[in-house]
């Protein structure tokens, strides 16, 4: 592995800026490791020429003294963000052709900060999975143990952080899709606040959770990160107007006297001894380091996976009708009738956990099942959110597991769709509930990475990454990296 | 709850318009009354009297002055199109 590659963003920006190494050098030392890490299978699409190019313009740009911080930097968008001119998939048969007419207002503003991209990553189709397994361009592979899943659906985002092929990744997050792969790879993923950060181009699973976040190697990486995309953005009608906060500037306020909340439902008997190993440690860091520790509870929690899996697949069933063979996306040949053009379109366009969703949802929204289904499941949401702002009113952040075990062998849960939907136990409630939540290391089980979850009041992004800088100012665990890179 | 049949799978399926082989229809039926069981623990849970949440920080639609802002985009959009004709999407006869 270059040197380049295993340096943080930041000491990237610092090397740019002291002209220790040109941004020629520093994307092409990453297109290097994408290509020699191509059975990783992260990227769908690799834009080389489009890299260099903008590596080339920001050292010209560097050497007038006009270039930005992050000028030159390497980046990777999931590809459910549209792009411009680039393939958008969202790792879907239905759009392997499909070339978005404009940009995503994250991947626009990307650009305008002066990151490179480096290509388009691989994800779940339409987001739809725990495990990258769901894509029609094949599964991602953990870079710690080829043989096992990345997670997902921002699989392709987790694994190349974590093999060091790009310092920074967007990522989406509609039930865990941020957080779970971030801790099946030791890496930080943070999913902000429903709203913070502009959905307009990225392609829509659930219109009600969805949110767009990123993941990297560092809690101050994802706060440099954070900076660029967050904020109002008028062509995305649920985009929040809330001041967006000096992320980095935050990051070194004390956790002294900080309140932590520990919701009993998180820490219960399911959870399995090494589970409960490694968020002890994590637990004497905080304590350590000042912050106070209290009990919680969060009496509906465990009704947060019913009323996902029935909200989720509802909108998502409304959101996909747009795919009708007519106006993009693939289309069969030779349709009989308008009805055969749609049905079977979708069909062929179509893998089976979409399908499955689909499904699903058309039958929660059919006639005679709203109430039982679509209306109960929101009322439950709203008992949910009501449990997480009564516990905010007793501490400042809570703390809980990501997920239930570490990385699961490719193949394990694909055949059981309840086993593979209870993967994000964890992570659901917070889409729920709007609220912000991230994923960091907290060391290895066995070999493989595992992480700790901090999830704080809507808009508060910053006290998460706060905290989990302060651990990481005391502990390795976000520095650990895989074998063989 | 009722239990599903294949005959709710086939509505479903109508419903969303989506082709399903006969594998995939078998399958489907197995697939959704797990995550049916799985939903239906909802139904044990007290909610009269509580207002649904359907955006999750209670924000109401925002309104914007009618102006058109969009530009002409005519070519780019039907560069996507996977049937077309002189700047038309087409789509098997309608109307006989």
């Amino acid at each position: 592995m270059s040197d380049l590659n295993a340096l943080s963003l930041v000491a990237q920006m610092d090397g740019l800026a002291t002209g220790a190494f040109s941004a020629t050098e520093l994307v092409q030392a990453h297109l290097d490791a994408v290509d020699r890490h191509d059975a990783l299978n992260a990227f769908i699409t690799v834009t080389a020429d489009l890299a260099l190019d903008t590596a080339a313009q920001a050292d010209a740009a560097r050497v007038r003294g006009e270039a930005s911080p992050l000028a030159g930097i390497p980046i990777a968008h999931k590809d459910l963000f549209c792009t411009e001119g680039v393939l958008t998939t969202c790792g879907s048969r239905m759009l392997e052709n499909f070339v978005a007419p404009y940009d995503a207002e994250v991947v626009r503003r990307c650009q305008a900060a002066g990151f490179s991209m480096l290509g388009k990553l691989n994800l779940d189709e339409f987001a739809m999975g725990s495990s990258n397994e769901n894509s029609a361009f094949g599964p991602v592979r953990n870079p710690w143990d080829r043989s096992r899943v990345p997670g997902g659906s921002s699989g392709g985002s987790a694994a190349a952080v974590a093999a060091r092929l790009t310092p920074l990744a967007t990522a989406t997050d509609t039930g865990g899709s941020i957080r779970q792969p971030a801790a099946f790879t030791g890496t930080c993923g943070l999913k902000p606040t429903y709203g913070r950060v502009s959905r307009w181009g990225m392609v829509a699973y659930a219109s009600s959770l969805d949110q767009g976040g990123l993941i990297a190697r560092s809690a101050e990486d994802l706060a440099i990160g954070l900076a660029v995309i967050a904020g109002h953005d008028a062509k995305d009608s649920t985009s929040s107007r809330e001041v967006v906060p000096n992320y980095r500037a935050a990051l070194n306020s004390p956790c002294q006297g900080l309140r932590i909340g520990l919701p009993s439902a998180f820490f219960d008997a399911r959870m399995s001894d090494a589970m409960r190993q490694a968020l002890e440690t994590v637990k004497q860091t905080l304590t350590a380091l000042g912050a106070e520790l209290i009990e919680v509870e969060l009496p509906h929690l465990t009704h947060a996976i019913p009323a996902y899996y029935v909200i989720a697949p509802a909108e998502a069933s409304s959101n996909l009708s747009r795919f009708d063979g007519v106006r993009f996306g693939h289309r069969v040949a030779d349709p009989q009738d308008l009805t055969d053009l749609y049905t079977r379109s979708r069909g062929e366009g179509f893998g089976s956990e979409v399908k499955r969703r689909i499904l699903i949802g058309t039958y929660a929204l059919s006639e005679g099942y709203y109430d039982a289904y679509y209306k109960k499941a929101q009322q439950i949401r709203r008992l949910i959110k009501q449990d997480f702002l009564q516990a905010f009113t007793q501490c400042d952040l809570l703390l809980g597991p990501t997920t239930p075990g570490t990385a699961f062998a490719i193949g394990a849960k694909q055949d059981d769709p309840v086993a593979m939907y209870l993967e994000d136990i964890y992570t659901v409630a917070t889409n729920l509930a709007g609220l912000p939540g991230g994923s960091f290391p907290a060391g290895l089980l066995d070999g493989l990475p595992v992480g700790y979850q901090l999830m704080a009041p809507h808009f508060a992004e910053a006290r998460i990454l706060q905290v989990a800088h302060h651990v990481q100012q005391v502990t390795a665990w976000h520095q650990l990296q895989p074998e063989g890179l | 709850m009722p239990s599903l049949s294949s005959d709710d799978v086939t509505r479903v399926a109508r419903l969303a318009r989506l082709g399903l082989s006969e594998a995939e229809a078998e399958r489907a039926l197995t697939d959704l009354s797990a995550i049916l069981t799985l939903v239906d623990a909802m139904a044990g849970v007290e909610t009269s009297g509580v207002e649904p949440l359907s955006n999750p920080l209670d924000a109401t639609q925002v309104l914007r002055p009618d102006e058109v802002t969009e530009v002409d985009a005519r070519t780019t959009l039907m560069a996507n199109a996977p049937a077309q004709a002189d700047g038309l999407f087409l789509v098997p006869r309608v109307v006989e």
